[in-house]
Order: structure tokens, then sequence, then C-alpha cells
């Protein structure tokens, strides 16, 4: 029995690297939410361009449209913007940007310097949105259709590739 | 030319590490001596071919060889030199050959200080670096090669991150690699004694000056990185919980329970076992580190770009070392045998109580780290475990650690009587508690967490001064001058390092509950007033630093009207990448540091400028330092270097060196 005791080390060990492999397998890009095929949450956010003009999540019911969450001190949304740029000006549906947790001042610049591809970004300095939306990290971007429901989200960076497999297929889906 | 010169040492360095990880193993298990001395030139070698890597890769930095695609992607011609050199290791792929470069290191030095220690234990431990290394070698050579060549050659780099850009992250890798890697030292020859079945009370005391020394290496490497985050981030904070944090953490909570059940294994011969366990734990926990960081599991969305092929490696290599040692150890350790008995209230009790909260420690941070990937990876989705978290479990575990820190060099070994151990130490409780509400008073405000740090940090202080007191004080028949030399230096080095944790629990008790803080908007000719310190914004003005451009302000500090500094904070832009990077103004102090950092501009030319003032918080690397300090202090002991041929029973009776053991009782040591 007592010779058991030593090999207690090895069994802890084991079911650690059991659950580090299943992490691994994980393809962090690829995150199921919960919030899949569940109405958008509500929100009132003024624009960060405008602060006396808020958007509602009711103005955008009746159209699909794709929200793409970023923010100033992200390093990975100035991978994604030269994507997000080109698929701006043929996307044909409104691209609505959340700015998470940051400040105006840095979210203007951040967009002047790297490219605004969004036809409205909304100013969401506590996240609380953010949080509405099961926001993990950023950059995450959601498409959203015309009932108001997310039908897809993407954690991570979008590359050309996501949009040309993942985004344009549902869009083209969701609008006929 | 070079980087393919670089790429072939490496592969003989794999070579060379595969002949050193089998044939000095083979000899010892067949006692065939000629293959035994094969491990030292092995080493030798291997460390000669590692070096010309790392020295061929740090010269394409210097010559701007942006062929390499390392180079290419890590560094720039307006890079600084110093900062360039730094980009050997900013990346992954050089941090790797830096990782290897160090495992080199402890291995050439292995090999030179081991004249005392039996050839086949010396091949075994040596071996089993040879395995490590080769590990290691395979993973850079199959998945992150550093001599990667990249066509066409762009005219000029990436440029190094600029979070990287800081003379504190020049040599905090460095430092935290020396103590990752240190930990292999011991490992090998925690694994050399289960493959050999041999555990003599020799064997300990072989161990025990290795892993001081890591352990200081990755006390300082976590004091620079904590220093770092303090000074560049911007937002004052010194300790994070952060994952990448977490992960040299726990190899030091562990590295500390095992310097501590080493003592009780050399000097007692009890604990075997558990002390070859956290040996392996230690630097399991260095590798797992290495694993968390580098394979992106962690961060994956965020920082890190994600490699499965890399994490997939590591995993496997994790496997093989740490499954295979604890399989080793599932099959070995039974024999190795319990040692000399012991009383509920002795050193070695203390010792393993203090034993049994920090690996508890280390669990829970491991836990902390592990839980959002753990939770992930059963579906239940993600989520994050802060600093609420740490903080709720730490404070609990540490409380009793100080107690005991306190308590425990003063008690006998075997057997301690409480009672005495109360009377001894009547006057350092006194003191503690008095000073303890005193400072608190002195500060303005009593609260109770305040007060427990600042106990914590005079209990230990008191017990110090009690225990030196009983050693040199008049009690010692000797005259002054010979007391004090006749203590040895394990001894001094603990009793640092403990006042070390004394110094680093105060500093921590007064930053967190007296600092003062302000978020101003500030125009040119604005003041503001922190903690008795006036700071007036006398103008901002352009810098052009030699890869960024800043905006720097000019803030003159006064106090009653005296000048005290000029603090000049930056906010930069580095040119390559774009980043923005706040560059933070400390007048550092002995009581205080007064800290400004730039905030956001905003319209009409006013700033956001954030300012602390942030009593002895210099105490908390202060001590950390003493901590480090004493670690080397106990490992330079030239005990432990000399050639001792006798037998284990009599050098048990002599009870040398006397490291972390009470001038009472040595005679009573012997079993």
């Amino acid at each position: 029995m007592t010779r058991w005791r030593f090999a207690l080390p090895l069994l802890l060990f084991g079911l650690l690297v059991l659950a580090l492999a299943r992490g691994l397998r994980l393809d962090p890009h690829e995150v199921p939410s919960p919030l899949i095929d569940k109405p958008a949450p509500p929100f009132a956010l003024a624009r960060l361009d405008d602060a006396a003009r808020t958007m509602r999540r009711d103005d955008l019911l009746g159209k699909v449209w794709v929200l793409n969450v970023w923010a100033s001190w992200c390093e990975a949304c100035r991978e994604e913007q030269p994507s997000l740029l080109v698929f701006a000006r043929s996307a044909g549906v409104p691209l609505i940007g959340l700015n998470y947790k940051d400040t105006r001042a840095q979210g203007s610049a951040w967009l002047e310097r790297f490219g605004n591809p969004f036809d409205a970004s909304l100013f969401d300095a506590t996240g609380q949105v953010g949080i509405d939306f099961g926001v993990y990290g950023v950059p995450e971007t959601f498409v959203i259709d015309k009932r108001g429901l997310i039908r897809l989200k993407l954690v991570g960076p979008l590359t050309a590739e996501a949009i040309e497999t993942r985004i344009r297929p549902l869009l083209k889906a969701l609008d006929v | 030319m070079i980087p393919e010169l670089g790429q072939t040492a490496l592969l003989l360095a794999l070579a060379v590490a595969l002949i050193q990880g089998t044939l000095p193993l083979l000899g010892a298990a067949r006692g065939h001596e000629a293959w035994m001395r094969l491990a030292r030139p092995a080493a030798q070698a291997q460390c000669a071919l590692v070096t010309l890597a790392f020295v061929l890769l740090a010269g394409s930095f210097v010559r701007n060889d942006f062929s390499l695609l390392y180079v290419a992607l890590h560094s720039n011609t307006s890079l600084p030199l110093a900062y360039r050199l730094a980009g050997v290791w900013g990346g992954h792929e050089g941090s790797l050959l830096l990782w290897l470069t160090m495992l080199c290191g402890w291995m050439l030095a292995l090999a030179h200080f081991s004249r005392q220690i039996p050839l086949p234990v010396l091949a075994r431990t040596l071996a089993v670096m040879g395995w490590i290394a080769a590990g290691f070698l395979l993973f850079m050579l199959a998945t992150s090669n550093p001599f990667e060549r990249l066509v066409p050659v762009p005219p000029d780099g990436n440029d190094l991150n600029p979070l990287l850009q800081d003379p504190g992250m020049v040599i905090h890798p460095p430092l935290l690699y020396m103590g990752y890697v240190g930990f292999s030292v011991a490992f090998a020859f925690a694994v050399a004694a289960l493959i050999g079945g041999d555990l003599g009370t020799q064997w300990a005391r072989w161990m025990r000056p290795w892993t001081s020394a890591a352990w200081s290496f990755l006390t300082l490497g976590i004091l620079l990185g904590s220093a770092w985050a303090y000074s560049v981030l911007g937002w004052g904070g010194w300790w994070f919980w952060d994952p990448v944090e977490n992960a040299s953490f726990m190899p030091w909570l562990a590295g500390t329970a095992l310097i501590h059940s080493l003592a009780v294994t050399e000097k007692r011969g009890a604990f075997k076992s558990w002390t070859v366990l956290l040996a392996i734990v230690a630097f399991s926990l260095s590798l797992l580190g290495t694993f968390l960081v580098r394979s992106g599991v962690l961060s994956s969305v965020h920082a890190f770009a994600t490699d499965p092929k890399r994490g997939l490696f590591i995993l496997v290599f994790l496997v093989v070392v740490i499954g295979g040692s604890l399989l080793l150890y599932a099959w070995r350790a039974p024999k190795l045998g319990l040692g000399a008995r012991f009383d509920a209230v002795s050193r070695e009790s203390m010792l393993l109580l203090n034993n049994v909260l920090f690996v508890v420690a280390m669990a829970s941070v491991l836990l902390g780290t592990l839980y959002p990937l753990l939770l992930d990876a059963l579906g239940l989705g993600k989520i994050s475990v802060g600093p609420p978290y740490f903080d709720a479990v730490f404070v609990p575990l540490m409380a009793p650690v100080a107690f005991l820190m306190g308590v425990g060099p003063l008690a006998r070994w075997k057997r301690a009587e409480l009672p005495a151990i109360a009377l001894r130490l009547r006057w350092a409780a006194a003191v503690s508690v008095v000073a303890a509400l005193g400072a608190g008073w002195l500060a303005g405000r009593i609260t109770v967490a305040a007060s427990l740090g600042l106990w914590m940090s005079a209990w230990i202080a008191a017990s110090i001064a009690t225990d030196l007191w009983q050693r040199l004080g008049p009690a010692n028949p000797a005259p002054p001058r010979a007391r004090l030399r006749a203590l040895p230096r394990p001894v001094l080095g603990m009793l640092l390092a403990h006042l070390g944790v004394a110094a680093f629990a105060f500093g921590v008790s007064m930053v967190k509950t007296y600092e003062t803080e302000r978020d101003v908007q500030m125009m040119v000719g604005d003041s503001t007033e922190v903690a008795g310190h006036v700071f007036t914004l006398q103008g901002l003005q352009r810098v052009a630093g030699p890869n960024y451009d800043a905006v720097q302000a000019l803030i003159a500090v006064t106090r009653e009207a005296r000048p005290v500094t000029l603090l000049r904070p930056e906010k930069r832009v580095y040119r390559v990448q774009g980043t923005p990077m706040t560059e933070a103004a400390i007048d550092h102090g002995l009581t205080r540091d007064l800290y400004v950092s730039l905030g956001e501009p905003l319209a009409g030319g006013a700033w956001i400028v954030r300012v602390y003032c942030k009593p002895f918080v210099n105490w908390i690397w202060g001590g950390c330092l003493m901590m480090a300090l004493g670690g080397a202090l106990a490992a330079s002991d030239r005990r432990y270097r000399a050639k001792q041929p006798r037998t284990a029973a009599t050098a048990d009776a002599h009870a040398l060196p006397d490291a972390a053991c009470g001038t009472v009782h040595i005679a009573g040591a012997a079993p």
C-alpha cells in the first residue's frame, strides 16, 4: 500500500498532461460561444468619433451586420487591420467596431494611423458591452443577422482566409 | 556562411549530447571507468559548441545581418548595440538558445567543481543533463531554428519589441534562465541517485550548493522582472500574477521548499524521498513554465503566435522528462528509507510544516494559472482568475510561514521543548507587536492587513536578533571576533535571506496600505499635491531617441517649498513598429518613491498625469536582493567543495557544514 504513495506524483502529472494535451488541440480561434443563435445583447453606446450620437442594438435590426471588437492597446488588432480594410470595401453590410476598454483619444489616433474600416465605432470605455457579448480577448468578430441573432463568432485576428471561408459565405446565406 | 556554421555547431552539439547521455550512464551501470570518464570532456565539448552557436547568433545581431529571419524579426539598424544584443533572447528561438547556453554553463561548472563527487555519481548526473540538452537541441533544430535564412534579404529589420527595450530587460531573461536551468543540476542529482539507488548522506551535501546558487539566480531574475514591470508598464504595480510571472514563481516556491528540505536531509538523513521529489518538481516546473510561455497555450488569444507543432513537441518532451523521472521515482523511491526519527516538536517538524506550506502555495499558484486552461479543456468556457484569488490564497499561507521562520531556526533538531522556545522568544514577540502597531501609528493609520504584514516583518527581524544574540552574545565564551568568524556561511546566508523576507514583507505592507496616488489633468504651469510633495508641470518638449520619438514632460517636485527633484516622464512612440510606450520617471528613495507617468494627451495641450507616492517600495526589491545574496553566501561555503573521503557515519558525527543549524546541540545531531 505504501508503495503506491510514491506513484501519486506520477498520477497527478498524468492528469495534468491530459489537460495540457487537450488545451493544445483546442484551436484558440475557434471558441464555441454560448451566444450563437441567441439575440445579441442590447446596448446603447456613444460613437467613438462623436460622443453626442448614441447607437443602439435595435437601430441595426433588419440588417445583417458585422461587429469587430478592437482596442488601441491590442497588438493583434494591428495584424488584422489590413484584411479588415480590404473586407470593408466589398462587404456590403455595415461593419461596426466596438472600441473596447480604451480612451477616446487613443482609439481615434489609432484609427488614424492604421486606417478606419468601420462604418462606425462604438465607444465601450468600461468594457460592459464587451462583457455582455462574452468577449474573452481582443480582437473578436461577430456576425449578427437581420433578426438580431448572433450567427458567428471568431476569436483572434481575422485573416483574409477566415473572411473568405467563414464570413462571406455566411453573409451570402443570410442576405438572401 | 556564418549561420550555417552556427547550425552545424548545434548539430554537432546534439551528437555530443547523445554520447554524453548514453556512454557514461552505461559505464556507471557496468563499472566501465573509461566510459564514465567521458562525461566531463563531453560536457566541455558540448559547452564549447553551443557557446559558439550563441556567439555566432549574437555576432549576426551586432552586424545587422538581416539575411537571418530571426535577426530581421527582432532587430533594426537604429537599435542601440546593447538592445541588439538583448535581441538575441528577444524572441522564441533565441530564448531557447540562451536556455541551452545556460544549461551548458551549469554542466561545465558541475564538471569543474566536482572533484569530491565519486565518478559513477558524476557520470550519471552529467548523463542526465546530457539528455535534457539533447531534448532542447532537438526542439530547436526541429521546430525553432534561430539560424533560418530569409530570402530576399530585407533592407532593415522589424525592430525589437519596445517593451523589451529597457536596461532591466537586457539582464532579466539571462538571470531568470540561470535560475530555471540551474534547477536542472538538482534534478540531475536526484535522478542519478534514483538510477544508482544510493542516497548516502553525502548526496544532499553535493546537491545543496547547486540548489542554493540556482535559487539565488532565480530570485534575482524575478526581482528584475518585477522592477521592470514597475518602471515600464506605467501603473506602478510590481506584481500582476499573470501567467508568465507565475511560471517563474512556481519553480521559486518549489525551490524554496527544496532548500529547506535539503537542510534536513543533509543534517539528519530524513526526508530523503521527499527531497528527491522536490528536486524533480522544481525542475519540472521550470520546464512547465517554458511550455506555458512558449507553446501559446495560456496566452493564446493575445500576444504569442500559436504554433501547435512547437507546443506538441514541448508537451512530448515534458512527458518524457517529467513522466520518466516520476516513474523512476515511483519505482525506486520506496527503497530510499525514512532516515532518522524526530519528535512532533523539533526543527525537523517545523521544516516539514514549512515544506507543506510552500508546496501548497506552489500548488495553488499552479491551480490558479492552469484553472482557466483546465476549464477550457473540459469545455466549460474560458475564465480568468486574477489577483483576488491569489491574494486570498497567499496571505493565509504566508502568515504561518513567517511565524515558523522566527521559531524554526531556534528549535533543536530531533526534539525541542515548546516552553523553552517560547521563553527565548518572549522579547521578540513583545517587540514585534509593539513595532508593528508603532509603525502603523507613525504612518497615520492602523489597519488589520497592514498590522499583520508589519508584525510578520518585525517578528522575523526580532527573532533573527534573538538568534544572533544567543550565538554571539555574552553567553558565548569565545572572544567576539572569533565568535563572528565561527558563524558558518550557510547560517549567515540563512539569516540574511530571512532578514530579506522581513524587509520584503515590510515593503509590501507599507506600499499596499499607505501609498497615495492621483490621476490629474495638467496644463503647463499646473500643480498637484501628493503626500506633502507638490508636483508642478513646468513644460513639455519633444525628444528624439535613437529609434523612438517622445513627448517629455518636465515636472518639478518640491516639499515645503524646497526643491526635491526634477522628473522627466516620457510618452514614446517607437518608429518601426509604431508602438507607443510609457516611460515613467521615478525618484527612488529609501523611504519612498515618487513616481510620475504620463497618461493621455487631452485637447488644448493638457495631459493626464499619474502621480504616486509609494512608501518603502524599494524595500521589496531590497529584500529580494538580500534573499539572493543569502543564497549565494550559503552556496559559497568552502566546505561544500572540500574533498571528504570520510564515510557517511563519521561525516554525520561531525555534522559539517553547519548550514541552517543552531549552535545548540551539534553533539546531539549524531544519530
